[in-house]
């Protein structure tokens, strides 16, 4: 393992973590300080840009599930500051080199992972119907007054997974906690290509509203809203068969007190550099031209551009839908209110009577479309925006792979380069240059073949994400909507009663 | 650039009991739309002698139409009748408007859903079409099956008179220069509440009408926007369906089919309740104007008792002032005689049709509703097999 000392160049590290980074710190500063191996108690703490760590003990699947498992942001990473105010979880540990890292509970991840052989094998144990957690995100409850204020959700598990010390259990966690969870998890997997589900939005708006005390029925909706939306995204994090072993997550899941996730605050200097490094991001992104020699990644990265689009289509429809039965559920009360009046104004008694009664049931069906638009909206268009959220992960992990491929290629270059350095010196009568040279060609032989190797993992594991990602997409959208009908259909009947009833009244009208 | 022509509509939607009296039959069996002129074909059947053929048929316009209404308001003699409301200019803009959007929209769509949404329009532009059909339709058989009215000399001219009919809208135009219909509509309501009420039954018919009519009036408007929304939520339906399609193969077979049921919805309702709704509301808008008349005759008749005992006062024209008087006496009497005979026929006539079109839209909710099931249900059971 020694020989996997690098000395990442501060700028590259820099630009990993920037392309990685969901929050940032800027921590320039920090970078110099620790790319010297001395100031690295071990290395495999390595940065993110050195990828997995297949190169240490273990150079397979599994061991890399372990690793990734346990990989932490190192100590020149800008996040180690958050982290650290954030309390460790176990792997956080700078110094420990990873196979040490060995808690309580990655001892049960342990133990499970190393008697399986292959990656393959743990998805398909926890994959499919057999996959045993359900979590649950429910009773949020304000907490303190004022701008300070914040809303509480009780998160509870229910599992029989071995992963989890206890079968069932439940913690209070605030919204800057997933996102505090969200980061973690994106810096640690998102480089390496897998596709970690993004967390649901912020919302000053909304927050500030609930904070401010407004309790009417739009904030109401808001906290509903994003009780729904941490839901779905710890129930699709947890599905993650790598992730679910991550433990953060488990941390998040589990314990009592979480430290808070500082650099996730709206308007913080690190949510405005990352806004400004996300910028950067997209220049970065047209300016590498990556031969691909593979089609599939091709093929793919066209399907999911098309999804894209055609998801956020979707969701545009839906969300009209939504809007228009809003409306005429208003516009259906309205008709109650007015056909009640003119039931009254009628002074044929029959008829008088028959017109309240469609008076009633027309007020009926108000609430009907009511009950509908929120199934419109809470079964389909929450999941058409996750779902759009998911494919930027989706296409960053794709954006991440050409990275990979252009850092290699760079080193190729350096490696290149200092070659023909060193053939001119052995003209020249300078053998100490000229062993520095070697030395140096050494190093990068070693970085150009531990970039292809990062290459390579990375390309497996992203056609193992987008395979595992389109089931999920399949069984996902399927399973929503064969839910939207039922509520299509309740509706329905609903309204089948409601005539029926009326019909006879109208009959009598004589 | 639409269509055409369209055969008989089936059941006329919002009046009843008319077209039964076999000596005079009239219908419009066929139309034409050119741009925005509607040419109707007005086809009558009779047995009256008054006519020069027993079966004829002759194209008319809107316009001849609304000339034919005006001359029976403006006729004296008809005034104690609830003249039949005049049908509603054809109105095309909102179909057309969309249809306009739609072509702006077409790169932004797929070709389906394009041509889902132009199928969409011209079902809309269809139904339009058959309401306005329908609405010219029953005004001319609301006149041919009332005693009075359907002896009219203009309303033969009307069904008969196999030349355009324009040279006589302009001179009768010219003629009456719209006497009763410039007066000021807005005014009658006052003269209507502020005459001394003798008769019961007037002051009974005087409050219901002013009350109904108000409130009828708000339904149509609420009824008019419910429907509308409905339409809107079909729309959503066609794109999300087209949308569906694109991205997978199965899910999208339903919404396709249910945009279509919901979009039936929408124009169901629109047929039996708005369109219900709406004709009432005009032809309660009539009565109004009956009531009017008979105001403005029992003004007439107390200045003319005025004028009467200004004259015995001064011993001055009294036999012209006492004629005077007895012509406003007889008219007044003349109007309110007729007018209870119509406004107690014109409940009947009104609870009846309510009956039946409240009857009809519950059982076509009840029927969508019922395929709506059907339909969804299949493809639940369809998706959950796979």
């Amino acid at each position: 393992m020694a020989d996997t000392a690098r000395d990442p160049p501060p700028e590259q590290t820099d630009f990993q973590e920037l392309e990685d980074g969901e929050d940032l710190f800027p921590e320039p500063a920090a970078a110099p300080e620790q790319s010297g191996p001395a100031s690295l108690p071990a290395e495999d703490v390595s940065t993110n840009s050195n990828g997995p760590k297949q190169d240490s003990l273990f150079d397979d699947d599994p061991e890399d599930l372990f690793a990734e498992a346990t990989e932490e942001v190192s100590l020149d990473s800008p996040e180690r500051d958050v982290l650290l105010s954030d309390g460790p979880s176990p792997a956080i540990t700078p110094i420990t080199p990873p196979t040490s890292v060995i808690t309580p509970r990655i001892g049960h991840a342990h133990d499970d992972m190393f008697t399986h052989s292959s990656f393959d094998e743990i998805e398909e144990e926890e994959g499919g119907d057999s996959f045993d957690i359900h979590i649950a995100v429910s009773d949020p409850e304000k907490v303190g007054d004022g701008m300070n204020a914040y809303m509480a959700y009780k998160v509870t598990t229910k599992t029989s997974l071995s992963v989890f010390k206890q079968g069932e259990f439940s913690v209070k966690r605030r919204f800057s906690d997933f996102l505090g969870l969200h980061s973690k998890l994106a810096s640690k997997y998102l480089h390496v290509g897998y596709i970690v589900p993004p967390a649901p939005e912020k919302s000053i708006v909304g927050m500030t509203k609930v904070k401010v005390g407004k309790e009417d029925q739009s904030s109401n909706e808001f906290v509903e809203k994003r009780r729904s939306a941490l839901e779905r995204y710890l129930m699709r994090t947890v599905k993650h068969p790598v992730l679910l072993k991550d433990p953060d997550v488990l941390q998040f899941l589990e314990s009592s007190e979480l430290p808070r996730a500082v650099s996730t605050q709206a308007l913080s200097s690190a949510g405005l550099l990352r806004m400004v490094n996300k910028a950067a991001d997209a220049v970065n992104k047209m300016t590498i031209k990556m031969n691909e020699s593979d089609a599939w990644f091709e093929e793919k990265q066209q399907q999911f551009e098309n999804l894209d689009i055609q998801l956020r289509k979707l969701h545009a429809s839906v969300e009209s839908l939504v809007c228009h039965r809003k409306e005429l559920s208003v516009n259906t009360a309205l008709f109650a209110k007015s056909a009640a009046m003119l039931g009254n104004s009628e002074d044929h008694t029959a008829l008088s009577r028959a017109l309240s009664q469609l008076a009633e049931v027309e007020e009926k069906i108000d609430q009907l479309h009511q009950d509908q638009a929120n199934a419109d909206f809470y079964l389909f268009s929450e999941l058409l925006g996750d779902y759009v959220r998911l494919i930027t992960a989706v296409k960053g992990v794709f954006d991440h792979r050409m990275k990979t491929w252009q850092k290699w290629q760079d080193s190729q270059m350096l490696l290149q380069k200092k070659r023909e350095a060193e053939a001119k010196l052995q003209f020249t009568n300078k053998p100490d240059k000229l062993q520095q040279a070697k030395d140096e060609i050494k190093e990068l032989e070693g970085k150009v073949q531990q970039g292809e190797r990062d290459f390579e993992q990375i390309s497996k594991t992203i056609r193992k994400e987008v395979s595992r990602f389109e089931k999920e997409r399949v069984k996902d959208f399927k399973s929503v909507i064969i839910k939207y009908l039922e509520s299509l259909v309740q509706t329905q009947q609903q309204l089948i009663k409601y005539w029926e009833a009326f019909l006879p009244e109208a009959k009598a009208i004589s | 650039h639409l269509p055409h022509s369209t055969h008989t509509l089936g059941t006329r939607s919002v009046s009843v009991d008319l077209n039964n009296d076999a000596s005079l039959l009239i219908d419009i069996p066929d139309a034409l739309c050119e741009r925005d002129k509607v040419k109707f074909t007005v086809h009558t059947k009779t047995t009256l002698s008054a006519f020069q053929k027993p079966e004829f048929s002759v194209p008319r316009q809107h316009e001849d139409f609304i000339w034919l209404h005006d001359t029976l308001v403006e006729t004296e003699d008809y005034a104690g009748l609830i003249i039949p409301p005049a049908p509603p200019k054809p109105d095309f803009e909102s179909p057309r408007e969309k249809m306009h959007k739609l072509g702006e929209g077409e790169a932004t769509m797929t070709k389906e859903e394009y041509n889902k949404m132009k199928q969409e329009l011209e079902a809309e532009y269809l139904a339009v079409f058959k309401k306005t059909v329908q609405v010219h339709e029953i005004f001319l058989q609301r006149l041919s099956s009332h005693a009075i009215l359907s002896k009219d000399r203009n309303f033969q001219i009307f069904l008969e008179y196999d030349q355009d009919l324009s040279v006589r809208r302009k001179n009768a135009k010219e003629m009456f220069g719209g006497f009763f219909k410039n007066m000021v509509k807005t005014a009658d309501e006052v003269i209507i509440s502020g005459i001394k009420e003798v008769d019961d039954f007037f002051e009974q018919e005087k409050t219901f009408l002013l009350d109904y009519y108000s409130k009828i009036k708000d339904s149509t408007a609420k009824a008019e926007k419910m429907t509308r929304s409905h339409k809107n939520v079909a729309d959503d339906y066609i794109h999300i369906s087209a949308t569906l399609n694109t991205l997978s193969a199965d899910d999208s077979t339903f919404y396709l089919r249910l945009y279509k049921v919901e979009g039936r919805v929408a124009s169901d309702q629109e047929l039996k309740l708005t369109e219900l709704l709406r004709y009432y509301m005009r032809d309660i808008q009539a009565a109004k104007d009956l009531l009017y008349r008979r105001a403005r005759a029992l003004a007439d008749y107390e200045h003319s008792n005025k004028a009467l005992d200004k004259a015995r006062l001064k011993s001055k024209d009294v036999p012209q002032a006492e004629e005077h008087q007895q012509q406003c006496l007889q008219k007044f009497d003349k109007l309110s005689e007729s007018g209870k005979r119509e406004l107690t026929s014109f409940k009947g006539r009104r609870v009846v049709a309510f009956r039946k079109n409240l009857i009809e839209m519950a059982e076509l909710e009840i029927k969508h509703a019922k395929n709506n099931v059907t339909l969804l249900q299949g493809c639940i059971d369809l998706l959950k097999s796979n």
